[in-house]
């Protein structure tokens, strides 16, 4: 091919995901809004019968979440990015075409069911891993298909060397094929006894088994959804946005290898004064301490990629929300580390905390990183200029305002909750009864409810400004090298 | 070498397994068949106390509450006795659960009796008045999954060797040795609740998922 002579990528699958990231975004956190407001109001449980209560909804909000937003956010940017690093267009490949509608599409079909079971309370109660075996069937073929598209792609590219976003991608896939196949083995029932639901199933674990694979799965899909799939973006976008290149390709490889090899271990976190073995525990424990250094590796390395450029984080708020994501993946990686100290977990393991730890990696580095994926695709996707650059800024100081009403009141909570369960009295009895240590913390729900809202506040302005610049951007004629052009 | 991987996409793809893989196999498998071990005094759940713990699984409940009470004196004055490993034999899956909202329940069959269950569970705030737990109004009106259940523990016991109808353990036989069964574990529940609607079904020979729940939650001790 001559040099002259530019690929047309063809992006109607990256589209096609691009529209799911928003809709299950939309879904998921309003539904997460909804059960923080329930926590700290919980007549609001009755608005829709046995279909509205805190725990029906809440595997609704997880999944939507991690495999709605999340999962679709992951897949947009790989049917944008696979084709430009590996210099190779979809649409010259019918099957790979093929092959990536049907993801779409079997991943809709899948989404629906999953909303409509969970919702009737079909559910096998594993963390992140709720859904019955004839789901599990489908989300593996979902998986499998992503697989043929990733591999498919690699084996008809120009581009000799895998870039480093790609290696984050298959390693999302293999991790995640693994993981999930394991944890989720289980014997229907009906096939071996004929009777009862034909849906129903038994895990193939029991107990403390149970428990270890769950975590092992639990955690590592946080690893492997939450962290690698969100790297793969911010190492693509963040050098195209600013015209920066990487700082540092030994870094890169460091910390690559380095999360592989030490972030499998950390499940073992979720585990701590529980009857798993003490060697598990510890193991566990010392390992998730490791896993700052090549975290804060990726970390480093991307915001060094700015360096003598931070003037951008002035003029582009997409650049803000990267930055401002690779913070929150500093921050939530050291604080991870904090919680799996035996001491610390003792005091935090089943409080608040955790939620707001969760939730400062999730709003603060997925959700910005995602969020700004889409505002640099979109241009170039739909060969628009963005519609808003002055929403952009508020949406970001919006949202930043409710991460940190999130986890800041999510850390008091939680480290209330803990002081007053071991609190005792000079004799050694206890202090508090357990409801008082729920009426203690219940202005804290309402301060994480607020910061809750705020951030979903944000990701209406954000669907916004994509829907205006769709509809009704500025017309580009030819793509922008980097810094997304933006309408004042 | 990295170069060479970099651009050996199936090499590349190996190495990564791998290096991922290696964690769960030294992680997760060596202690796996002495986890598995049940205590000498732990029985397998009866077919009524296995659909309550569907109903539990189904609406989540290890959403908010905990089976597991760590070592501390804290937990053990507030709990009860912490847990140990094989307590939990039979729990296909486990319901240990992440996140205290509300108490935890491992030993709650031996402080609350059904009476207290029945009203906590169709109005929470009658008997701790600043809960923020759902009502379950609907457990009251729904029929237990009896079949299903049975299923599961037939299951458990040809699959897994579930020790099942041996000697001092949980009877199961056939499935209408094992309705009969559940019917009298069933009519001793309904004898301690007061809802007249609950009472009224079980004559007509329903068994309401409150009945299996409470039979289930007075089993954890």
């Amino acid at each position: 091919m001559h040099p002259s002579n530019a690929l047309n990528y063809d992006y109607t699958v990256a589209r096609y995901f691009m529209f799911s990231t928003i809709l299950f975004g939309i879904v998921g956190m309003a539904i997460g809004t909804l059960i923080a407001f329930q926590m700290a109001y919980p007549d609001l449980n009755y608005l829709a019968g046995e279909y509205g209560t805190f725990s029906r909804l809440r595997p609704l909000h997880t999944s939507g979440v991690i495999f709605g937003f999340m999962l679709s956010g992951i897949w947009a940017t790989w049917y944008y990015i696979g084709q430009r690093v590996l210099k190779v267009s979809m649409a010259e490949s019918k099957f790979l075409m093929v092959v990536g509608k049907l993801h779409f599409w079997l991943y809709m079909l899948l989404m629906v069911i999953a909303v409509i079971t969970l919702f009737a309370g079909v559910s096998t109660s594993k963390e992140y891993a709720e859904l019955e075996w004839p789901l599990d069937i489908l989300v593996v073929l979902v998986w499998v298909l992503w697989g043929v598209s990733i591999f498919g792609l690699i084996g008809i590219r120009r581009e000799k060397t895998l870039y480093i976003s790609l290696w984050y991608y298959i390693a999302t896939f293999l991790g995640i094929a693994m993981l999930y196949l394991f944890n989720n083995m289980a014997v229907p029932t009906y096939f071996v006894t004929g009777l009862g639901n034909w849906w129903h199933s038994i895990s193939m674990y029991a107990g403390t088994n149970d428990a270890l694979v769950q975590w092992w799965y639990g955690h590592n899909a946080v690893a492997f959804v939450f962290t690698v799939g969100i790297i793969a973006q911010i190492y693509y976008f963040l050098p195209k946005e600013s015209g920066q290149p990487i700082f540092s390709y030994k870094l890169s490889l460091f910390s690559f290898w380095g999360l592989m090899f030490v972030y499998l271990w950390a499940g073992g976190h979720h585990l701590i004064y529980s009857t798993v073995p003490d060697w598990m525990q510890t193991m566990g424990s010392v390992f998730s301490v490791v896993l700052i250094l090549p975290s804060w590796g990726s970390a480093i390395n991307i915001l060094l990629t700015m360096k003598g450029e931070w003037e951008q984080l002035r003029e582009s708020p997409l650049i803000k929300f990267m930055i401002l994501a690779s913070t929150f993946y500093m921050f939530s990686t050291l604080e991870g580390p904090i919680l799996s100290i035996k001491s610390v977990n003792a005091l935090a393991h089943f409080t608040d905390w955790i939620p707001g730890h969760v939730h400062d990696g999730t709003l603060g580095w997925v959700g910005f990183m995602t969020m700004a994926a889409l505002y640099h695709m979109t241009p170039r996707v739909f060969k628009r200029e963005l519609y808003s650059k002055s929403l952009m800024e508020m949406q970001f100081w919006i949202q930043t305002t409710g991460i940190v009403l999130y986890f800041a009141s999510m850390w008091i909570a939680g480290i209330t909750q803990g002081m007053m369960w071991r609190a005792a009295d000079e004799y050694g009895n206890l202090l508090y009864t357990f409801i008082d240590t729920v009426d203690a913390i219940i202005p804290y729900y309402w301060i994480r409810a607020v910061g809750g809202l705020l951030y979903l506040v944000g990701f209406f302005m954000f669907t916004y400004n994509i829907y205006k610049s769709i509809v009704a951007g500025k017309t580009l004629e030819k793509e922008p090298a980097n810094a997304s052009p933006m309408a004042a | 070498m990295f170069s060479f991987l970099e651009k050996n996409p199936f090499f590349f793809a190996v190495a990564v397994f791998v290096v991922i893989a290696y964690a769960g196999v030294i992680e997760v498998l060596p202690d796996f068949a002495n986890n598995a071990r049940p205590l000498d005094s732990k029985k397998p759940y009866s077919v009524l106390q296995l659909a309550g713990r569907q109903v539990y699984i189904n609406e989540s409940c290890n959403a908010c509450h905990s089976q597991l009470i760590r070592p501390f004196k804290s937990e053990t004055d507030r709990y009860g006795m912490y847990s140990v490993s094989g307590e939990f034999a039979y729990d296909r899956p486990f319901l240990w659960g992440s996140k205290r909202t509300g108490p935890d329940l491992a030993r709650v069959g031996d402080y609350r009796t059904a009476d207290w269950h029945e009203n906590h569970m169709f109005e929470p705030t009658s008997v701790v008045p600043t809960s923020i737990m759902p009502a379950y109004k609907h457990m009251f009106k729904k029929t237990a999954d009896i079949e299903t259940a049975y299923a599961s523990a037939l299951t458990s016991k040809k699959v897994f060797n579930v020790p099942y109808d041996k000697e001092g353990q949980t009877k199961l036989g056939t499935y209408e040795e094992a309705q009969a069964e559940v019917k009298a574990e069933a009519a001793a529940i309904v004898e301690q609740m007061k809802d007249p609607e609950v009472k009224a079904a079980f004559e007509r020979g329903e068994i309401k998922e409150i009945v299996a729940l409470i039979a289930y939650l007075n089993s954890l001790k």
